[in-house]
């Protein structure tokens, strides 16, 4: 059993001899344009159905509606008025003056916000976060899903049985069952095109793993016209973020703010970072994210205690009535 | 905000509790988590992604709720029927090892059902996983239900004047029926226990939320329907112990479920209160009380015994879909997530643990 909390290499704790650097994305949604390029690219690299029927979901631009086991990239749209725009810059200056590195120090030069004050539009992609400590994996009862020697969580549809857990076990709300067909992803896609009909099993991002193995970077990063998805070794990410959240401040953006760049968080930190313009809930992600494995020490301390208890009782049960 | 001519094509904006008596939009992409279904909680101090749900339902369906309730008959008739092994009480020993086999198979039945590919059922088996309480279940159910069926075996050969085909195999089920009975007595309560640690293993709200006390509830559940049970089965000279665990199990009950409401966070309980589930929960404490004082005091009629088991065992049902539907429930909605998730972030922040956050200025 690996570690169940705190900062970690995740592909080292879960016994990868040859770790190679942990990848990952950090997606800056303050460049978003929101074309779903990568929703595509994923859908076609992946092979992955029609996620349910094509409908206009009334939520802006934003028919996709959710993360789901066909739904490996999803943009979110979001329509704010004056007074959110006002929130969100309000929310970000208290996350800064909560003794988190400083916003530099105001100057004579115009740091007025460029964009326009009336309305704005939030585009963020998001995608699987592939978790330092992924409740998904560590409830997993088959070994379906593991980790890769790129820390990042991949499942082997093959071995997966559809039991569900790790859909109850995501604090994300990414994995999810197949109830629909496709086709598998070939791990070799140039020898052959493995047509295998894949239903029934937990299905989410890979980060594109097939591409990775063949130094390639994933599909949605691939396709990004405004380099909005990044790809790269994680620990650079979360410097390029740094840098990316701290010119955004000196700007007088205030609402910008990193999501899952913290080690110290309730996951161990994320592999897919993010920098968002609001509260992380605006955009459907969780405020304060907590691996439900935490607790597992705890849990089986208090189901030893029960369970000890009910024998307790069976035994007074039979002692007195001998 | 209007700023088009075309604003008024728009569907409605799916904002706050405005959209409450608004039945237009909802379940008008009938996905079967729900994850798409628009928001039926309203009235949201919060923020949210169009009310759309944060976490993802367990697909699970009320087989697993069937399960949970089965499961913990299993583990208790297990129990009793050790005990009564032990106590050498025939008949307690025979109605319980036969309600544990019967049980267990419906159990083990359910849960296969419920998978998504229900063939690869065998691979729950291919690892023990520790941080999985789902394998550690399935390792706990096999190791009962081969102490449970060898036992039962036992049970049905006599049953039937030795008519099983078990030729020269006889003495070794004769020798082993004793060790059986008592390996499924010791996997019994981790049987009825576990569940309780798969729901609170989760990133279900009240689920999670319930995880330090549930484990109470589940046991003293699965007590209370197997002493029913066996309380039905079993004439009431020898049910004794059943009647008492019965008793037991009540009160373990009636305390585990307060308990467990009043330190769960507050709008992580509400599924529990609320809507079907709470119907049911209040029918379920109900019963409880009925069946207890029924077994307290009635037990010795046999009549009334048997009414009294009846409405332990319906109890113990209704508490495992009760507390099930609740999970499912404070996961199709985002306020359910989102609130409890906020409150203890500002809870620490204002205890001066700033650096745990998982949204960072930098």
């Amino acid at each position: 059993m690996g570690q169940l909390t705190g900062p970690t290499d995740p592909a080292a704790d879960a016994g990868w001899g040859d770790v190679k650097p942990r990848k990952g994305f950090f997606t800056d949604t303050s460049i978003c344009i929101g074309c779903k390029a990568c929703e595509v690219a994923c859908k076609e690299w992946n092979r992955n159905p029609r996620d349910g029927d094509l409908e206009l979901l009334g939520s802006s631009y934003d028919n996709t509606g959710a993360l789901g086991a066909s739904t490996w990239r999803h943009v979110a749209f979001i329509e704010q008025g004056k007074d959110r725009i006002e929130a969100a810059r309000e929310s970000g200056r208290a996350l800064i003056d909560l003794g988190m590195p400083a916003v530099p120090a105001p100057s004579d030069t115009d740091t007025r916000p460029p964009d326009t004050p009336e309305f704005r539009w939030l585009m963020s992609s998001d995608v699987c976060k592939h978790c330092t400590h992924a409740g998904c994996l560590d409830v997993c009862p088959t070994g379906a899903l593991f980790r890769t020697e790129f820390g990042t969580v991949v499942v082997q549809h093959d071995v997966c049985n559809g039991c569900g857990t790790c859909v109850a076990g995501c604090p994300f709300g990414v994995v999810e069952r197949r109830s629909d067909g496709t086709y598998a992803t070939s791990e070799r896609q140039s020898d052959r095109l493995a047509h295998e009909f894949v239903t029934g099993v937990a299905q989410k991002c890979t980060l594109c793993y097939d591409r990775l193995v063949e130094d390639e970077i994933p599909a949605c990063a691939k396709t990004c016209p405004t380099t909005s998805i990044k790809f790269g070794n994680h620990d650079e990410l979360v410097e390029r973020a740094k840098e990316r959240v701290a010119e955004l401040h000196a700007q007088g953006r205030t609402e910008a703010r990193l999501y899952g760049a913290n080690e110290h968080d309730g996951v161990g930190g994320i592999g897919s970072i993010f920098l968002l313009l609001d509260e992380p809930e605006v955009y459907g992600l969780p405020p304060d994210p907590r691996v439900c494995t935490a607790d597992l020490p705890t849990m089986f301390k208090r189901a030893g205690l029960a369970a000890a208890g009910m024998f307790g009782a069976a035994a007074v049960a039979f002692w007195r009535s001998r | 905000m209007t700023t088009s001519e075309f604003d008024s094509l728009r569907p409605p904006e799916p904002t706050g509790g405005k959209r409450r008596r608004n039945g237009k939009g909802k379940g008008r992409r009938a996905v079967a988590d729900g994850s798409r279904e628009m928001p039926m909680v309203p009235e949201a101090e919060f923020s949210s992604y169009y009310g759309r749900p944060v976490v993802k339902p367990a697909p699970w369906g009320h087989e697993v709720a069937a399960y949970l309730f089965l499961g913990g008959v299993a583990g208790g008739s297990g129990l009793l029927a050790a005990g009564a092994q032990l106590t050498g009480r025939t008949k307690l020993r025979r109605n319980a090892r036969l309600s544990a086999l019967v049980a267990v198979i419906l159990s083990a039945a359910a849960l296969v059902k419920d998978l998504g590919r229900p063939e690869r059922f065998v691979n729950m088996l291919r690892t023990i996983k520790l941080t999985s309480p789902m394998s550690l279940g399935s390792w706990i159910l096999s190791s009962f239900s081969a102490g449970a069926g060898i036992a039962a075996a036992a049970e049905i050969d006599r049953m039937t004047g030795e008519r099983l085909p078990l030729g020269p195999l006889r003495p070794v089920l004769r020798a082993v029926e004793g060790p059986a009975g008592l390996e499924a007595g010791l996997f019994a309560p981790p049987l009825a226990v576990y569940t309780a640690v798969l729901l609170g293993d989760t990133a279900t709200p009240t689920w999670n939320a319930a995880h330090e006390d549930l484990p109470f509830v589940f046991v003293s559940s699965a007590s209370l329907a197997a002493s029913g049970l066996a309380m039905i089965t079993t004439p009431v000279a020898e049910a004794g112990p059943a009647r008492k665990l019965a008793v037991l199990g009540v009160l373990g009950d009636l305390t585990a479920m307060k308990v467990m409401e009043r330190r769960m966070d507050p709008v992580a309980a509400e599924p529990l209160h609320h809507g079907d589930p709470g119907r049911l929960l209040r029918w379920s404490e109900r019963l409880v009380i009925v069946g207890g004082l029924g077994a307290l005091f009635g037990g010795r009629h046999r009549g009334a015994a048997a009414l009294s088991g009846l409405a332990l065992m319906t109890a113990s049902a209704l508490t495992r879909f009760g507390v099930f539907e609740a999970g499912k429930e404070s996961a199709r909605h985002p306020r359910y997530t989102i609130e409890p998730q906020r409150r203890r972030l500002a809870a620490r922040r204002a205890a001066g643990i700033t650096d745990d956050s998982i949204t960072t200025a930098g």
